[in-house]
């Protein structure tokens, strides 16, 4: 009786909370058919968040993956200066709250931040352009590479690498040949994860935006204007957009955690 | 490291800098709204880490210890609160609890619309933790009370909570944390009203009204305090680790 209760309980909650409202937004987006939903996604504004996204997302998904991969080396294989600080500023992105770090990255890039200072005396538009809206990008998906990589590193020891080396293989060659294949399924898993956030992140890239409609709005950003606009056709076509994205982000990594684990214990 | 340096260190830097300007601390410390809207963060921050344990810990028992169809893919949906963009969940939220609820549930606006929110992305948190540690536990304990005639409450008490708490209190600190600096799913359907705001919406505010002094020290306040919560944590914790 009480397993019951608790099982429908916990049910009810989970609808309510999730399937529900998500269930409700894929309803009211296809309401009057698909044609709107379309001609919405394809109007030039929307056109534009999505291209914007995406460029974004492959800027700092590529710099993450590749130096979140040599950072996670670094930490188990060499000595790091301070690996305390080094610790920290990893983890820094994931205890700050994404208005925080936009912040703090509009702060180095305005007309009077260090960094700022030269770009504009240089005339290089940069805070609330696509460019900034990057870097705060990489910010906030900094950690989720190196701290997916860490542990497998860690746990996988030196032994094969050890080996390769007394065989003759270069440092280079023992990392492509020996390090690389045994790390695969974090990195993808930690790519994967980076992706996701690159693609929803809206808090950080708020603030260093011009918020400029066909400009300097990425699908998030975009979602937000279409409801303040009372354009919630617009709104709910975009966020049904991303909440797809998400989803086959989500089955794809259930998927991979089943064949990661499986070749794991092979 | 330079890398790092360049990418987190410059930008932190340049935020502590900026909250040393002027009178950025003692503006913020001294703002009634300010303060009322720190203090709130912190409570509903505290309310969403007591109820996020209660279902947490609920779930992940559901999902170890029961059995029924569609577990796998209500396994599966735990995690979709952290794939999904949180502009989305407030979306979302609005759909249902806004003004064209089919429910009648009116929640726009509101301190419980935000809760709502935050209670969305805050799910997964104490659920992850708490369910590897129960897979480990062994159930012929439970079954060893329940036939000595331990009714099922006494169970959980004696036997289930003690093991898992470490991992209960884990979650619900991440839970904390992650409200402190949330901002994404409260935008929409808390509305940005004075009395619905949470500390990243002033921080916000705050630099679009040209006062970036002021952002700059609410928001190291934030990040203060979501240390403190890791610090305690990791003392609380050790001090568990070393008495059990």
């Amino acid at each position: 009786m009480g397993k019951y209760l608790l099982r429908y309980g916990v049910l009810t909650y989970l609808a309510l909370l999730l399937v529900v409202p998500i269930g409700l937004v894929a309803y009211r987006t296809f309401e009057n058919g698909i044609g709107p939903v379309w001609d919405a996604l394809t109007s030039p504004q929307a056109i534009s968040a999505i291209k914007l996204s995406l460029l974004i997302t492959a800027i700092a998904v590529p710099v993450n993956v590749v130096f979140g991969v040599a950072t996670a080396w670094f930490l188990s294989r060499r000595k790091m200066p301070v690996p305390w600080l080094v610790n920290a500023m990893i983890n820094l992105p994931f205890a700050m709250s994404p208005v925080v770090i936009g912040l703090a990255v509009y702060q180095l890039y305005s007309r009077d931040g260090w960094i700022g200072q030269h770009l504009f005396a240089e005339n290089i538009p940069f805070l609330f352009t696509w460019r900034a809206m990057a870097v705060a990008t990489m910010f906030v998906s900094l950690p989720f590479v190196v701290r997916e990589v860490l542990p497998v590193l860690d746990e996988l020891g030196t032994e094969q690498e050890q080996a390769a080396e007394m065989l003759g293989a270069s440092a280079l060659q023992s990392f492509f040949r020996v390090t690389l294949p045994a790390i695969r399924w974090a990195v993808i898993y930690g790519t994967i994860l980076t992706v996701a956030r690159a693609l929803g992140e809206y808090g950080a890239v708020n603030l260093v935006s011009s918020n400029v409609v066909g400009q300097t709005l990425t699908l998030p950003l975009y979602v937000q204007n279409r409801v303040s606009n009372f354009d919630p056709t617009a709104a709910y076509s975009a966020g049904l957009l991303l909440a797809v994205i998400s989803l086959l982000i989500l089955s794809g990594m259930t998927m991979l955690g089943r064949s990661g684990r499986k070749e794991d214990t092979v | 490291m330079l890398y790092l340096s360049l990418l987190v260190g410059l930008p932190v830097a340049a935020l502590i800098s900026l909250s040393l300007h002027s009178n950025a601390w003692s503006t913020v410390l001294h703002d009634q709204h300010t303060r009322a809207v720190i203090g709130f963060t912190l409570f509903v921050a505290a309310c969403v880490a007591v109820i996020d344990l209660v279902t947490g810990v609920a779930l992940a028992w559901v999902l170890v210890r029961d059995d029924f169809r569609g577990r796998r893919l209500v396994n599966a949906l735990i995690d979709l609160p952290f794939a999904l963009p949180t502009i989305v969940a407030s979306l979302v939220l609005l759909a249902l609890y806004g003004p064209d609820t089919p429910i009648g549930v009116h929640a726009a606006g509101t301190r419980f619309g935000v809760l709502l929110a935050l209670l969305f992305v805050s799910l997964p948190f104490v659920t992850r933790a708490v369910q590897p540690v129960l897979l480990s536990l062994e159930s012929d304990v439970e079954d060893a009370a329940a036939c000595l005639g331990a009714k099922p409450w006494t169970i959980f008490r004696q036997i289930i909570f003690p093991a898992i708490r470490p991992a209960a209190v884990t979650g619900m600190a991440l839970a904390f944390a992650r409200v402190l600096g949330e901002y994404g799913s409260v935008v929409l359907i808390g509305g940005n009203l004075p009395h619905t705001e949470i500390a990243s919406q002033v921080i916000a505010n705050d630099v679009e009204n040209g006062a970036p002094q002021a952002a700059a020290a609410t928001g190291l306040t934030l990040i203060i305090l979501a240390l403190l919560v890791f610090l305690a944590l990791g003392v609380v914790t050790r001090r568990w680790s070393r008495h059990g």
